[in-house]
């Protein structure tokens, strides 16, 4: 179990540059297998263009409670890049006169933030149909200031999207770190206590699944029928939808593959899952990602890359929607995880 | 040519077959795809007899390929083990069953 992120260990993995070195070399730059660019020429779909904007996901920082494994933003408690309320405030405006529909915000642990109630109350003014907060669950039982956030989420009818390995303490603890399966539980069922995730409920609650290795996620819906019946019978929990999201291969879970030398064959595994159906609904064609200190990327992946969007807009101080809409979506071999079997995005499976 | 019999990186491979034998070859695939559908046998307890057979057959890219589906299904590694243990059941009784050929083989000879 990581303690640390790759940042505060002088990993040079830490490093973005480094990453794309690899998912560019390699088994690519030799001609083993094929550059994602020209997989999705093959379909006409180069370059990748944006559609209509439906998605504004915001990370408020890379402070976290947690360091997973699997992190594909290299989070902790060591992390201090987090959110000013100035730059929330420039965001809080963009959501004011942005056309799309679903606010996304992710961290990190977004709640670690100490403005993070301050904008969530602010950002629920603002009139978006969709509010989604992605909580880690044990941020909830981490301290007693976190303890009343099932409320404060009831109260600005936030929908909360929550990571949940898997239905048994031995994954999810090896994953996430000890203890973490438990806690997990205790927030689900106070969450389910307030409503979240009754059925018929409109308080939204639906996890995420990331499998806990180098292989790719099974069906989504059975997974999910598997899931429901576990949690129900042990534990008593409901939830909505399970969303099966496969590890890119960047940052933390880039070091597991490489360290593991499982790195060949996922990424077989990626390109053989290759999906032409997937490529049309990939999730940087509807969602723009900010990052704590306002820059703009086509996806939370490119994020972590600092692969900023190919557009005059690049930064929020200058945030102009309809310019953004017209630019061409930069890729490199991490993309072929979205695109893997029924294609992979922050709310699940997209062919 | 490898020097060892088996290279786990020729499982990537397995596809090619049908290079040699188009016909024999696609119409493998398509009915091993089919068998592994949901079915009146759901996928999950498809891959964990996949897994047993894997076993008893002692194919080394089955077992791979059979552990990582498994994986990808959520399938625990308790559920795995005594798949494993239900295929190496059947083998050892196929085994000891034949004991009752050796008894009566040794009654009928013996006075």
């Amino acid at each position: 179990m990581a303690t640390k992120s790759l940042k505060a260990k002088g990993n040079e993995l830490a490093e973005s540059n480094k990453q794309l070195d690899i998912l560019n070399g390699g088994i690519f730059a030799e001609g083993e297998l094929p550059f994602f660019k020209d997989k999705i020429n093959e379909i006409g779909h180069f370059p990748l263009r944006p559609k209509k904007l439906e998605i504004l996901q915001i990370n408020v920082g890379y402070m976290c409670n947690q360091v997973c494994e699997h992190c594909h933003v290299d989070a902790g408690p060591d992390r201090k890049e987090i959110m000013t309320r100035e730059t929330m405030a420039q965001c809080i405006e963009i959501i004011r006169n942005t056309g799309a529909h679903t606010l996304d915000l992710t961290g990190g642990a977004p709640e670690m933030n100490p403005d993070f109630r301050w904008f969530v109350e602010e950002a629920a003014k603002a009139g978006i149909k969709d509010f989604i907060v992605r909580s880690n669950l044990t941020i909830i039982r981490a301290n007693k200031k976190y303890y009343d956030l099932p409320d404060f989420f009831k109260k600005h009818n936030v929908h909360v999207i929550s990571s949940m390995p898997h239905y048994t303490r031995g994954k999810t603890d090896k994953q996430r770190g000890d203890g973490v399966f438990d806690k997990s539980i205790k927030a689900l069922q106070e969450l389910n206590a307030r409503g979240y995730g009754m059925p018929d409920s409109s308080l939204r609650l639906d996890l995420v699944y990331n499998p806990s290795g180098a292989y790719l996620p099974g069906d989504q819906m059975a997974l999910e029928a598997d899931f429901k019946k576990a949690l129900k019978e042990d534990f008593d929990i409901q939830f909505h939808n399970l969303f099966a999201i496969t590890n890119l291969p960047i940052a933390r879970f880039l070091d597991y593959l490489i360290a593991s030398e499982n790195y060949e064959d996922y990424m077989y595994s990626l390109v053989e899952a290759y999906n032409p159906a997937a490529v049309e609904n990939v999730m940087c064609t509807n969602t723009i990602s900010i990052s704590w200190d306002g820059w703009i990327y086509d996806c939370d992946f490119n994020q972590m890359l600092d692969l900023k969007v190919a557009s005059k807009v690049k930064h929020i101080k200058d945030y102009n929607e309809d310019l953004l809409n017209d630019r061409n979506i930069i890729i490199s071999q991490h993309c072929y995880g979205c695109t893997a079997g029924a294609g992979s995005s922050c709310q699940g499976t997209v062919a | 040519m490898a020097d060892s019999y088996y290279d786990p990186k020729d499982l990537r491979k397995f596809g090619k077959i049908s290079e040699w034998s188009e016909e024999l070859g696609t119409k493998f695939f398509d009915y091993y795809g089919a068998v592994f559908k949901e079915g009146a046998l759901s996928a999950r307890e498809k891959s964990l007899i996949a897994l047993a057979v894997s076993h008893v057959v002692k194919c080394p890219y089955c077992i791979d390929a059979y552990t990582k589906d498994g994986l990808q299904k959520g399938i625990t590694k308790e559920e795995m083990m005594e798949a494993v243990h239900a295929g190496a059941a059947i083998e050892s009784g196929a085994t000891l069953v034949h004991g009752v050929q050796m008894m009566n083989k040794y009654d009928k000879l013996s006075m």
